[in-house]
């Protein structure tokens, strides 16, 4: 049935359309009109022969008519009405062309939004911390403000629901430090020095650090989804307007669980680790658990461990801000949730490793 | 409106379940060429399962759908797509695809099914959300910066794109404000003289009920209760459907319905 829709140009300055002027055949047919058009404008167009219009067709004939809409004939009621709805469309429709800056200014433009962007963050984060702290003094005095069942079943949901994850991945860097010291170490015939190695890094860095990781992508953006969600579906609203303040509904419980279950986290942390590290040593290094407990307990010092537990609850406060904090961001659409989350886990496990770094250096000077 | 009409989509025997619950048993539908039907039902009754069978989204457990004298539920995956590009839905929501503008919504179905040049389309685009009564910068807006008519509006241009036969609303007209409401059936009005358009309409709007459809037909106990033309629907004999177009609100629609309908012809 299909007929391509065709154009032509007829000896006496008439225009003859046929065959189906449609969207399948609009690409073809533009040409042609652009074309008949240069040639002979303003020519009247006889439509009688069209076997099928649809809008893309009457725009092709408008603007092939140009201004002259009159000038198309052969047109029953119902292609009239069509043609005449499309005409009226079309001069509310004038698609206007969007600038675009050059290459050159576009890149310095998002440099600048970017910059912008990571100083209003810091700003905001600051902001909010201070919100935070200023609604865990309001509220730690007023035990019956205390919502200690939502304490708990973040505590549930962050901490030992986490546990799994977090001893099963710092078991097995823990066995992968081991096997890169006893390498190195080996060459020297040092290779006992192993126990320190694991030891050291799972005290004072690994333990507390692949503990925030793991829950900044874990619960950082478990609670930047659900606050976010809540946002877009006006829940948050609803909150104030019940005169509750969402900061004490749905931050505190979720920062001061984190707070508890975070150095816990670490604490197992370091233990797979070293568990880890000692396997190793146990099955490639011929240094029996008991040797290795032997030489752990020798050399290892409280003080490390005190240098990482130090920074669970520094970390946890943190990841607990921003992933509140994105979450509050969230504008309306379900893709806002998302883009939001990303930018949580983002933003927390760069926060982590910066104060990590600082820290280091910190403790070096203090010679800790 | 008289002798023989053309039969469009015919649903025979439809029946929807989920679990135990039965939403349609032994439905039968005829949508005829040309008109504008209008679907009514309580909350939960089915309207919009009903929809997404005809249209493909929700397979039924038992019956027949026939759409341009094919039956859908049986039609090769490329038969499928070719009959769904003569359908348009509107959908309660909108559904516009949040990471595009406007325009580029209206371009996703011209982009994927026609091999069109990017400056035709755009100028298709900007056709249509002109058709669709949206001033020509809307097109570069994003859905999450429209108000909620302006989304209605952008969802019936990206619906129009590809110069559907039959067009599917579910609820059109929910959320819009009353000038709005009525702007919006005025649209449909005469989207359907021009572009000679089939609307199946499901709606709440009793105003809508009363000002642009041909025929109404009432879901209820999980059937088609009724299928005819208002005054004959409003005469039916059923406590909900008396209910419905007798309550207070229907009253109101049908007063209100009758005084345009007076002015229009005095004027």
């Amino acid at each position: 049935m299909a007929t391509p829709g065709t154009l032509t140009l007829e000896a006496g300055g008439r225009i003859v359309a046929t065959g189906d002027w449609t969207l399948n055949s609009a690409a073809a047919l533009e040409k042609r009109v652009d074309d008949v058009k240069r040639r002979a404008s303003g020519a009247s167009i006889d439509a009688s022969g069209v076997s099928r219009l649809d809008t893309a067709g009457a725009e092709l004939l408008l603007s092939l008519a140009g201004d002259a809409k009159d000038g198309i004939t052969g047109l029953d009621a119902g292609r009239r009405a069509l043609v005449d709805a499309v005409a009226k469309a079309l001069e509310t429709a004038v698609p206007k062309p969007v600038e675009r800056p050059s290459g050159l200014v576009a890149l310095l433009a998002r440099t600048g939004r970017a910059v912008e962007a990571i100083w209003h963050d810091a700003v905001a984060l600051t902001g909010f911390i201070g919100l935070m702290l200023e609604t865990i003094a309001r509220t730690l005095p007023n035990p019956r403000r205390w919502r200690v069942t939502s304490l708990f079943f973040h505590i549930e949901q962050t901490g030992l629901d986490a546990v799994p994850i977090v001893a099963l991945l710092s078991f097995l860097v823990g066995a992968v430090v081991a096997f890169l010291g006893a390498t190195v170490l080996r060459d020297f015939g040092a290779s006992v020095f192993t126990v320190e190695l694991v030891g050291y890094s799972f005290l004072r860095e690994f333990g507390v650090l692949l503990t925030a990781i793991l829950i900044a992508g874990r619960s950082g953006s478990a609670f930047t989804a659900q606050i976010g969600s809540m946002k877009a579906r006006e829940e948050i609203d609803a909150i104030r307007t019940l005169g509750l303040n969402p900061v004490e509904v749905l931050v505190l419980p979720r920062t001061l669980a984190l707070l508890i279950s975070m150095p816990l986290l670490t604490f197992i942390a370091m233990v797979a680790g070293i568990v880890g590290g000692a396997l190793v040593c146990m099955f490639a290094l011929d240094i029996s658990a008991g040797m290795f407990l032997q030489r752990f307990h020798d050399t290892a010092q409280t003080r490390h461990f005190w240098v990482g537990m130090s920074k669970a609850p520094i970390f946890a406060f943190l990841i607990a801000a921003i992933g509140c904090l994105e979450g509050f961001k969230v504008s309306g659409s379900a893709e806002s949730v998302g883009e939001h989350t990303t930018s949580s886990v983002v933003q927390s496990i760069f926060v982590v490793i910066v104060i990590d770094a600082l820290a280091a250096i910190f403790y070096m000077q203090l010679d800790i | 409106m008289t002798g023989q009409r053309e039969v469009i989509i015919e649903v025979r025997g439809l029946r929807n379940q989920f679990g135990a619950q039965v939403v349609h048993d032994n439905l039968d539908l005829d949508v005829y060429k040309g008109e504008i039907l209008g679907v009514v039902g309580g909350s939960g009754s089915g309207k919009s399962v009903l929809l997404r069978s005809i249209i493909g989204l929700n397979r039924p457990a038992a019956g027949s759908v026939k759409i341009f004298g094919e039956d859908v539920l049986h039609l090769s995956e490329a038969d499928r797509s070719k009959l769904e590009q003569r359908f348009g839905v509107l959908f309660q929501n909108g559904a516009l695809f949040s990471s595009l503008t406007v325009a580029e919504n209206v371009m996703v179905p011209l982009r994927e099914h026609h091999d069109v040049p990017l400056d035709l389309m755009q100028k298709l685009a900007a056709l249509k959300i002109a058709l669709a009564g949206l001033p020509a910068e809307a097109g570069a807006k994003y859905p999450s910066e429209l108000s909620g008519g302006m989304v209605k509006r952008a969802a019936l241009s990206r619906s129009l794109a590809l110069d559907p036969d039959i067009l599917f609303l579910d609820e059109p007209t929910a959320g819009l404000d009353p000038i709005g409401a009525a702007a919006f059936d005025q649209l449909i009005l005469t989207l359907r003289e021009s572009l000679g358009l089939t609307v199946f309409l499901i709606t709440h709007d009793l105003d809508t009920l009363y000002t642009i459809c041909d025929r109404v037909a009432v879901i209820s106990q999980k059937r088609v209760l009724v299928c005819d033309t208002l005054d004959k629907v409003e005469k039916f004999n059923d406590t909900w459907v008396q209910e419905y177009f007798q309550g207070p609100r229907g009253r109101a629609a049908e007063h209100a319905a009758e005084h345009a309908a007076a002015m229009s012809s005095g004027g």
